[in-house]
């Protein structure tokens, strides 16, 4: 009765991503500005190569993998929370309002320690998600294509004051850098916050039936006895620490929290107790593949992975607006 | 027993349902019936505390359902709303499962799968129990919703126009699925219904609304008689009794 072929089926998956990372992982390993190959590590050890590995490709895999995870998961959250699959952080606020956080700590206090920064980025975030929320509540929604539309006016808004206020401080540049991600900057003691993130990830995960309940809305919530308000401000917090620490580490990143619940939901549905770990997954090769992609294109040089995730994600969201064009409407 | 006092509801400035006070007792099915606009589905969803209340107090057995934590009240009531448009894409089993929620807090024991076999066989899903919700016909998916609130397995059963979009035949099966939950579990059923015939025959108590307000209320015998139910809807009807059940025809006025 148990073994219901959905569930074959997601543990295939589950078996075929985990190798997908695992390979993208090791090739991450190898490839970047300064020639090294694993194997180096077994046949001529050095300690060139052992502090490259430990020091730069090492960290910046990791940051890959779990940037990629919490940012995607983070996605599938929101879109339980705003009971629409056409969102995700970057497009109602959430980013921007963490960058425009980053943005003030940079104005008003230089130097900032890390966690700080982070405490302040969360702040915002939380601020700017919980406007979008209140936003949707207030009005109403004749096409599930207005509840994007509406975060990314709101999206806009914030980036405008970003835009302003770094023009006046001569910040323009710092903004750019943190308004696209990439992971070229990380090193070893430069990425350990986005730990945080997937300590969150996995919190996210364990209330998964919780989050997929709010994601069948408040009646059905508070029929199975589901605190929705409380449980809705927790996510929203959830998903900005997640955002703000990314941000913080790598700057925003978009599309990966649109894309990979979108298509992992053709797999295995949408009860998260089952999504979430393929979105994980997913998310992470996702942002491996990226990134890669960015370092190899014009080698020596990098392409930030923002870019190629902006590129490829909003062709890959064209696709999923038409496949479900009666859906939306 | 379900006890409301002097419950009303207001939007912005209109009043939808005034000073209704009235007791459901425990056990047996009572139906909800009266005109469009009558309060009927408001009346439903402030007694199971999905809406709130302008004014006046419900008690479920005495438990206020404005105090009462959410997850202790989730295992005495469950309340199925009239419309349940989900994006989500569940399996039937999985919704199904989640009214396993208030119980198990999403750990399903095997007293759990044993609650949704039972609801998926009652209401004949068997064979869809793997399906998406969204490859579902209206039908089926309705019957889904109403598996999921009988495996939450509570003493008192909600149901704002269950037969909606389902045919004569599963209509038939619901609502005898609902006597049997009544007569040989002992629970409390109540539901709103637009087809008074199935209210005549299936209930023993029937609730008759209007204007927000309670009109009438009393046994089958005492509401489906054409007086009652023509000034109820304010047209002409006539009840006949028919192999002992009182049917009551409205459908063309005889000339």
């Amino acid at each position: 009765m148990n073994s219901s072929p959905i569930k074959h089926h997601t543990v295939s998956w589950l078996i075929a991503l985990t190798l997908l990372v695992f390979v993208l992982s090791v090739i991450s390993l190898n490839v970047g500005a300064s020639r090294m190959n694993l194997l180096h590590l077994f046949t001529q050890p050095d300690d060139r190569i052992t502090q490259l590995l430990f020091v730069s490709r090492w960290p910046r895999t990791l940051a890959l993998i779990l940037a990629g995870a919490s940012l995607a998961v983070a996605g599938l959250i929101l879109q339980m929370m705003a009971r629409n699959r056409l969102v995700e952080p970057s497009m109602v606020g959430t980013v921007d309002a963490a960058a425009l956080g980053v943005l003030l700590c940079a104005i008003v206090a230089p130097g900032m320690a890390l966690w700080l920064k982070f405490g302040v980025a969360t702040a915002f975030s939380v601020t700017g998600t919980l406007l979008f929320l209140t936003v949707l509540k207030r009005i109403p929604l004749r096409s599930a294509l207005i509840v994007p539309l509406v975060g990314l006016v709101l999206a806009g808004v914030i980036h405008a004051v970003s835009g302003l206020l770094a023009h006046q401080f001569e910040l323009s540049q710092a903004l750019r850098s943190w308004n696209s991600g990439d992971f070229s900057a990380v090193l070893r003691g430069r990425y350990e916050l986005l730990w945080v993130a997937a300590g969150i990830m996995l919190l996210a995960a364990f209330l998964a039936d919780r989050f997929t309940v709010i994601g069948m809305g408040k009646d059905f919530a508070t029929n199975v006895g589901v605190n929705y308000q409380g449980l809705t401000a927790f996510g929203v917090l959830l998903v900005s620490m997640i955002v703000a620490s990314t941000v913080v580490i790598a700057g925003a990143l978009p599309f990966i929290g649109l894309i990979v619940p979108n298509l992992v939901r053709l797999i295995t549905g949408d009860n998260l107790r089952r999504a979430i770990p393929l979105v994980a997954l997913a998310g992470s090769a996702l942002m491996l593949a990226a990134d890669l992609l960015g370092r190899v294109l014009i080698h020596p040089y990098e392409i930030p992975s923002a870019n190629i995730l902006a590129i490829s994600g909003s062709l890959v969201f064209l696709i999923i607006l038409l496949r479900g064009r009666k859906q939306w409407a | 027993m379900i006890e409301a006092r002097g419950l009303s509801k207001k939007y912005h400035d209109t009043l939808v349902l005034k000073d209704v006070s009235l007791k459901i007792s425990k056990g047996g099915l009572t139906s909800i019936i009266g005109p469009n606009g009558a309060g009927k589905s408001t009346l439903l969803s402030m007694i199971s505390r999905l809406t709130p209340m302008s004014a006046g107090t419900v008690e479920i057995d005495g438990l206020d359902v404005t105090r009462t934590p959410g997850h202790e009240l989730a295992k005495r009531l469950s309340i199925l709303r009239q419309h349940n448009e989900s994006t989500l894409r569940l399996t039937v089993r999985d919704l199904v499962a989640f009214g396993r929620f208030p119980h198990s807090r999403g750990r399903l024991t095997a007293e759990d799968q044993q609650h949704i076999d039972e609801a998926i066989h009652y209401l004949e899903l068997g064979e869809y129990q793997n399906r998406h919700l969204d490859e579902l016909s209206g039908g089926q998916r309705q019957r889904a919703y109403v598996a999921m609130v009988m495996s939450q397995n509570t003493d008192y059963v909600l149901l704002d126009e269950p037969l909606n979009n389902i045919d004569m035949r599963h209509a038939v099966g619901m609502m005898q699925l609902l006597r049997r939950a009544a007569d040989e579990k002992g629970k409390s059923v109540v539901v709103v219904l637009h087809d008074i015939n199935f209210a005549s025959c299936y209930s023993d108590h029937i609730i008759a609304m209007r204007g927000g307000q309670l009109a009438y209320q009393g046994t089958p015998e005492q509401i489906i008689r054409s007086d009652v139910l023509s000034d109820l809807y304010d047209i002409p009807t006539s009840v006949h009794e028919l192999n002992g059940q009182r049917i009551c025809m409205y459908f063309r006025e005889l000339i």
